[in-house]
């Protein structure tokens, strides 16, 4: 039995599951094959259901002593041809930040699975939040670019996890799957795809050695045990993987190349879903579970003939740049509903000037459609 | 001047990086002579170079096989290599996945892995560099100095118990745990052996000198005079009924510590797969 027999029963099926259960099968349809975890609420159902479906898929589930390893095995497996993953929330998501960076730095493809829940710290174990927005962002040290999807319904958590491995092979960067409780712990309608119509990025692999940390932007991979006796390390290295921390100029080439790949290609990465912005006078933008009560908001302020349009971001990292300041552009006010304390609201400022409202709503509950539509009709 | 590595062409050199020789270990350090080591026995054994997944963490014993050794070589974060090491290991079985490094990476940060490891019996092969302190930071203590040793961050003594470190290997699970020093190279060169031939978790601590971190701090100020204590303390496993705990507590016990035949973990994982694959 061959990995893709066993999912050719699956494919064109519809399933009742949860956001996890639909983000794991994302990843074996994506080919994933190998996991690495340690449990935590509310990520175990992604561990739980790799762990009984990926050795019916040839794969391998283990789970590690802390977070820390898991992350450390799952690049280590990436190096020998794997295609792997982690899942965790917050406090887990905290210790995994060492080796993201070296997963940074080392140009290894991986997607990381990031169940919000609400922190700081132990926080509200099992309550959804979108406290790790920034975290995501910046949680590992050093320069770096990231790739963070937010995906806002059980099928896009399928198509996105899919998405999610497909951009880590293409940019050959860790992908930070960037969910939260309330998406990740509801249960609605998952399609899954005939095999056809999934696309899978293969991985390029170098025929020689040379090169494999430079030369082009996104250079290609190597698969350890093909005699290249290549070296992978997380200082700075030449393009060929050797150590070199005194030269200022290796230090900046590597860096900004592994900037640049995600930075310069911001327009190929970005997706995002717009509602009513040809004409509008206000916008709401939200993402992930917030967007959720957020266009329910925007449909019944315009019920009430208000002009308000919608701006969803399903990429959050690389930020949706162009796209938020020319709708930005085009309002008097922003909005931002969003579960933390406006770590995104943040973000958009840095392409307006015009006011943004932050909506924000923490303590594990999300926001309402009236919550939203009043704190909008009173700003307005 | 023609480079003296040209002049001498050993039989050796194939194993190495000889692009970016000589090392850069300080003279009298014990890692330049398990780098030697570890060369004549994969030499010895034959085998292939391409067989061997080299993965390491930080410090200077991190460096024996990473830049030196010309194998695909992982070189992690400070403490994890062994986590690291069982993706490796996990994805291809079929090679010999070596993992040296520090006491301070493999039993101070990387302490947790390292019993994790060893209790699920993956078939790595840990050579732990003992030196007693944290070298490459420049000589603090580590889990493994000895009582009242003064170091840069202990500069009233150390108060702390060190591990015991393959006892502990060993009694984690363990399918092999040895000890020994960069004094008994030949004993060390065999151990090696015996650790690469056993599957499952195989474990040597090489107790080795460190004059520049902690030799000079402990009145042992060339590399020589450290070998001559591992020489003149060093008690095989054998004898150690004979001597009291008291006395064991400054002696090196070295010798082989254990040696079974537990069930490795890649092969129950892979075990399971092949259970689905014909139920399926
Ligand atoms: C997370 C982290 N903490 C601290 C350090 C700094 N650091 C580098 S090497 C080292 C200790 C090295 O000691 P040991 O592992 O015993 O190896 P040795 O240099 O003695 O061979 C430390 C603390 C680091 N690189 N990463
Ligand atoms: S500091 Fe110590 S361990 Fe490091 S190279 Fe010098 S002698 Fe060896």
């Amino acid at each position: 039995m061959n990995n893709k027999e066993y999912l050719k029963d699956f494919a064109g099926k519809t399933l009742f599951v949860q956001g996890d259960e639909a983000a794991a099968y994302g990843a074996l349809f994506a080919g994933c094959n190998f996991f690495a975890g340690y449990p935590i609420t509310p990520a175990s159902e992604v561990a739980e259901l790799m762990a009984k479906e990926l050795p019916k898929v040839g794969g391998f589930y283990i789970q590690m002593e802390d977070e820390i390893a898991s992350m450390g095995a799952i690049v280590g497996a990436a190096w020998t041809g794997g295609k792997t993953m982690t899942a965790t929330s917050g406090p887990g998501f905290s210790l995994m930040q060492e080796n993201i960076g070296y997963a940074c730095m080392t140009e290894t493809p991986c997607v990381i699975v990031d169940v919000q829940r609400s922190g700081p710290s132990t926080g509200q174990a099992t309550k959804g939040a979108q406290g790790d927005m920034m975290q995501a962002r910046w949680g590992t040290h050093g320069d770096h670019e990231i790739i963070a999807l937010c995906p806002n319904s059980i099928q896009e958590s399928f198509d996105l996890m899919v998405e999610a491995f497909n951009l880590s092979e293409k940019f050959r960067s860790p992908v930070i799957f960037l969910t939260d409780g309330e998406i990740g712990h509801i249960r609605e309608k998952l399609v899954i795809p005939e095999l056809k119509d999934i696309f899978i990025q293969p991985r390029r692999i170098s025929e020689s050695k040379v090169d494999i940390f430079g030369g082009e932007r996104i250079p290609p991979m190597i698969e350890f045990g093909q005699g290249h006796k290549i070296h992978v390390t997380g200082s700075t290295h030449k393009s060929n993987g050797m150590r070199d921390v005194s030269s200022q100029n290796v230090h900046d080439v590597l860096i900004r190349r592994i900037y640049e790949k995600i930075e310069l290609n911001r327009d190929i990465i970005v997706k995002y879903e717009t509602h009513f912005t040809d004409d509008m006078d206000y916008l709401v933008i939200s993402y992930g579970a917030s967007a959720r009560p957020s266009l329910g908001a925007v449909h019944s302020l315009r019920k009430q003939g208000k002009k308000i349009g919608m701006l969803r971001l399903i990429t959050i990292w690389p930020f949706a740049d162009k796209i938020t300041r020319e709708l930005c552009k085009k309002v008097k006010k922003v909005f931002v509903p969003e579960m933390n304390l406006g770590q995104i609201a943040r973000e958009v400022e840095r392409f307006t000037s015009n006011p943004v409202i932050k909506i924000s709503k923490i303590g594990g509950v999300s926001h309402t459609i009236n919550e939203i539509s009043e704190e909008i009709i009173s700003n307005i | 001047m023609t480079n003296p590595i040209e002049i001498h062409k050993h039989r050796h050199l194939k194993y190495l990086r000889t692009e970016i020789l000589p090392t850069a270990f300080c003279s009298g350090c014990g890692c330049g002579t398990i780098l030697n080591i570890f060369v004549n026995v994969i030499d010895e054994m034959g085998i292939d170079p391409n067989d061997i997944i080299a993965v390491t963490g930080i410090g200077c014993s991190s460096w024996i096989p990473s830049p030196y050794l010309a194998v695909d070589t992982l070189h992690t974060t400070h403490g994890r290599a062994i986590a690291f090491a069982t993706g490796v290991k996990v994805m291809k079985p079929e090679k010999h996945v070596v993992v040296i490094a520090g006491d301070g990476d493999l039993s101070g940060i990387g302490g947790n892995h390292l019993i994790h490891a060893a209790r699920r019996n993956i078939d790595l092969k840990v050579f732990l560099v003992n030196n007693f302190i944290y070298g490459m930071t420049g000589g603090q203590v580590s889990p493994t100095t000895p009582k009242e040793t003064k170091t840069t961050t202990t500069p009233y003594g150390n108060s702390e118990q060190p591990f015991k470190i393959t006892e502990l290997v060993a009694a984690a699970g363990a399918n092999y745990a040895a000890r020994w020093t960069t004094y008994h190279i030949f004993k060390l060169k065999k151990a090696m052996k015996e650790s690469i031939e056993k599957k499952g978790f195989s474990f040597i601590e090489i107790i080795s000198q460190c004059p520049t971190s902690y030799g000079r701090k402990i009145g042992q100020k060339e590399g020589i005079d450290q070998l001559n204590h591992f020489k003149a303390n060093s008690i095989d496993i054998k004898n150690k009924e004979k001597y009291s705990e008291e006395d064991l507590e400054n002696k090196i016990v070295v010798g082989k510590f254990v040696e079974r035949n537990r069930r490795e973990f890649v092969d129950g994982l892979r075990e399971i797969n092949k259970k689905l694959a014909v139920s399926n």
